[in-house]
Formats: structure tokens, C-alpha cells, sequence
């Protein structure tokens, strides 16, 4: 009897569950806000032991090639991967500049392109799922951090902050099944939304008829999605296949190894634009 | 005492999957919810997986209650199956964490294609794969937790042995 009323209450449980899980989803469906408050509070509290989890792996990983390194040659490789990281999203920058400055060049309507002000970040921990291709970098709120930054190293394209909290942010990459980034490739111009596949490549969809693409073109960002800047590095066209003469799916692999991500930066918008210090009036001389 | 040992469990898979899962394959918090209800029945398998997936929602950054519910109804079928049915060979394990896998990923991946969320170029080939590298995982799992007391015992002997030889 007991044993019985056992089994009616677990079903009942389950029934329970599961209808709350729905009723969750539903309203979610129905009012698509902002993060929760309980999304929020977990991303605080869950990140602190998170992040201490990724430093002891990251601990063991570290000796492991400290056992073949010198450690001065270390810090002086971080310091340099660094400054490279810098230098390659400023190239970067200017090759977007120059590639655009070369179409646009006959129309006088140009808009004024700005370099970005970045923010260095760590990440301190991966995806707690293989159904979500995220990271959580150790930047946040408190940094200047905001939704929809986009996230990106020294090879290209990261993603897009998801998730900021106080001192961390959950950072959705490209790669990821939700993510889809507005794209085009350097060499014709062809326009297309590169989607994530949750591998660790990206397809390109909503592609022109008569676009243009071969294996081994360049993709960068377009710039039209309200999120990335145009002409950021994404990928290079890895396979094209095609089923008479429309595109039947194109791969792109992304630039940045999504295996081994350690540093970071985040665009967190337009550097200010530098205004030439007032003259000094005549017959004033500065002491 | 026994649900802050299952909370320990869980939190410390999803620390875990989140210090080592780089390649997106495989989910320890998935194994860690099978594995409770295999071992201590449905409604703790039930809890565990509804703890486990609406941290992994809240923290992952999507909808919360996707991982949730396929989680929920695996860790509730593995319990069961470990009162029905004598769940002891590394074949049937397998099979338990193959079918609770597939049934989570079913629940993850069909929910998200009827709202629109994701869209997945092959479904099946996902929820294949998924099931089979967190199969392997179980079964692994499995050997290192009945592996753990008799490594103990070899190595309390060893220490036996030892202690003796230095009285003597």
C-alpha cells in the first residue's frame, strides 16, 4: 500500500515537473524580456565558483606546458600575444577601412568609420552544456560591459555579450546554434547571415543567386546587423556545394580556434573622436 | 544530508563540464543526473535533473526550462529503470545512458526547432551523437565508482602489509 502511494506520488511529481517546465517556456515564449533576476543572481554566484574550477584546470594545463617552458619566455609570450592581439584587430581595422574606402571612394556620402575602444578580458569558464556554445569572460557590468558588445581575438569574430552580470558576462559565440552574424565575403562582396552549426563551424544562408563564392574566400562581418561592425575577420570558406545554380549549403570555419580561448577583447564602442585643443587667444602667452 | 550530497554532485559536474567542455561534446551534468537516479530512484534522479538543467539554462543563456524538462524526465526513467530492471552490466548501463541521452536531446532539440530557437542542419545525427559520447561517459563513470572501494581496499592492504613488516 505504502509502496503504492510511493509510485502515485512520484508520477504526480512527475507530472508536476514537467507542466512547470512547460509553463516556464510558454511565458518565456510569450514576454521575450531581458535576462531574469534569477538568471541574473545564478550568473553571480555560479560565475565565483566557475571561475575558480577554470583556474584549477587551467592550473594543471599550465603546468603541464610550464614542464617544456621557461617561465620568463612565458610571461614574455603572454605579454607579446598581448600586444599582437592588439595590433591584429588595429590591421584589421584598417584593412576594413581601406576595402570599403575603395568602393565608396566616388560617393561623397561617406559616413565616418571610428576605430572601437576594447577592453581586455579573461575567460574564466566554458559552456556547461553541449547545447550552448558560450564562454564567461571575467569582465562585466562594472567594466563598461554591455549586452550585444561584440567579442572577438586576435583572429577574428568571438561573438556577442549575452548575459552581463556584475563582474563576468556570458558570452555567446558564433559557433553557437542561436548565433547568426551578418556577413560578406572580401573579395566580391556578396552579402549572406553566417549561422553556427554548434561545431566548430559556421554556415552561410540567405545567399543572392548570384553571389559569387569560391572555397578560400576571406568572410568578414557586413555590418548590417546592428551588432558587429562591418569588416571584422569571421572565417574562411572552407566547402561549396551547390544544386544547379543556387548554393545548397556553403561552410565556413571560423578564424579563431574556439578550443583554446584565454584572452579576449571586447568592442565596447566607437573610440572618441579627438578634437583639436582650442588655439590660445593672440597676445596670450602660455607660462 | 542525502539531497546536499546530490547537490555537491551536481554543482561539481557542472563545474566540471564547464572547466573541461572546450569541444562541445558530451554532458557530464547529464551523466551526473542519470547516475543519481540509477543509484538512489525517480524522484531523486526527478530533482537532480530539474536542479541541474535550469542551471544549465540560467547560466548557458538560453531559454530556461529547455534543459530542464528533457533532464527532469531522464533522471525520473533512469530511477525507474534501476527498480525494474537489474541495471548492473556495462551493456545495460550503456543502454540507459544511450536512451536517457537520446531522450533528453530529443526534448532539447525538438523543443528548439518548434520555437524557432536553433535550427540544426541534422537533428538525429545530433542526438545520435550526443547519446553515444554521454553513453561512454556513464559507463566509464560507472567503472570508476565501483572501482574507487576496492582500489581503497588494495590500498589499505598495501599499508597493512607495510605497518606489519616494520613491527616485525
Amino acid at each position: 500500500m505504502a509502496r503504492a502511494d510511493a509510485g502515485t506520488r512520484a508520477r504526480s511529481l512527475l507530472v508536476a515537473v514537467v507542466l512547470g517546465h512547460v509553463l516556464l517556456v510558454s511565458a518565456q515564449v510569450a514576454t521575450p524580456a531581458g535576462p531574469s533576476l534569477l538568471r541574473t543572481t545564478a550568473v553571480a554566484v555560479v560565475t565565483e565558483f566557475q571561475e575558480a574550477s577554470w583556474v584549477v584546470a587551467g592550473a594543471v594545463q599550465s603546468i603541464w606546458e610550464g614542464y617544456a617552458a621557461l617561465r620568463g619566455a612565458h610571461a614574455e609570450s603572454a605579454r607579446l600575444t598581448g600586444e599582437n592581439a592588439d595590433l591584429r584587430v588595429q590591421l584589421q581595422q584598417a584593412r576594413a577601412e581601406a576595402a570599403a574606402a575603395g568602393q565608396l571612394r566616388a560617393l561623397l556620402e561617406l559616413s565616418p568609420r571610428l576605430p572601437w575602444r576594447t577592453t581586455g578580458a579573461e575567460v574564466v569558464a566554458g559552456s556547461l552544456s553541449p547545447d550552448y556554445r558560450t564562454i564567461t569572460i571575467d569582465k562585466g557590468l562594472r567594466d563598461g560591459v554591455l549586452r550585444d558588445m561584440p567579442v572577438m581575438s586576435a583572429a577574428g569574430v568571438l561573438g556577442r555579450v549575452a548575459l552581463p552580470a556584475g563582474d563576468t558576462a556570458t558570452v555567446q559565440l558564433i559557433i553557437d546554434r542561436s548565433a547568426a552574424v551578418a556577413v560578406r565575403t572580401e573579395r566580391t562582396r556578396s552579402e549572406g547571415i553566417a549561422l553556427g552549426n554548434g561545431d566548430d563551424t559556421l554556415r552561410l544562408e540567405y545567399l543572392s543567386a548570384t553571389a559569387d563564392l569560391a572555397e578560400g574566400d576571406t568572410v568578414v562581418t557586413a555590418g548590417i546587423d546592428g551588432v558587429y561592425p562591418a569588416g571584422l575577420a569571421v572565417g574562411r570558406v572552407e566547402r561549396v556545394e551547390r544544386s544547379g545554380t543556387a548554393y545548397r549549403r556553403v561552410t565556413v570555419r571560423p578564424f579563431a580556434d574556439f578550443s583554446r580561448l584565454e584572452t579576449v577583447l571586447v568592442l565596447i564602442g566607437p573610440a572618441p573622436v579627438w578634437v583639436p585643443p582650442p588655439a590660445a587667444p593672440a597676445g596670450k602667452v602660455d607660462r | 544530508m542525502k539531497a546536499l550530497s546530490l547537490a555537491a554532485l551536481v554543482f561539481g559536474a557542472v563545474l566540471v563540464q564547464s572547466a573541461l567542455s572546450r569541444s562541445g561534446m558530451g554532458d557530464l551534468v547529464l551523466v551526473a543526473v542519470v547516475a543519481v537516479g540509477l543509484l538512489q530512484g525517480r524522484v531523486a534522479g526527478l530533482l537532480t535533473g530539474t536542479a541541474a538543467g535550469l542551471l544549465q539554462d540560467a547560466l548557458g543563456g538560453g531559454m530556461i526550462g529547455l534543459s530542464g524538462l528533457g533532464k527532469s524526465v531522464a533522471g525520473y526513467l533512469a530511477g525507474v529503470a534501476g527498480t525494474q530492471f537489474i541495471v548492473t552490466q556495462w551493456m545495460s548501463r550503456g543502454s540507459l545512458f544511450l536512451g536517457a541521452s537520446a531522450l533528453n536531446s530529443a526534448c532539447f532539440v525538438g523543443l528548439s526547432m518548434l520555437l524557432g530557437l536553433r535550427r540544426y542542419a541534422s537533428p538525429l545525427r545530433e542526438i545520435a551523437t550526443q547519446a553515444v559520447v554521454n553513453a561512454a561517459a556513464g559507463v566509464l563513470l560507472f567503472y570508476a565508482i565501483e572501482a574507487l572501494p576496492v582500489a581503497r581496499e588494495r590500498w589499505n592492504a598495501v599499508l597493512d602489509r607495510r605497518r606489519k613488516r616494520r613491527y616485525h
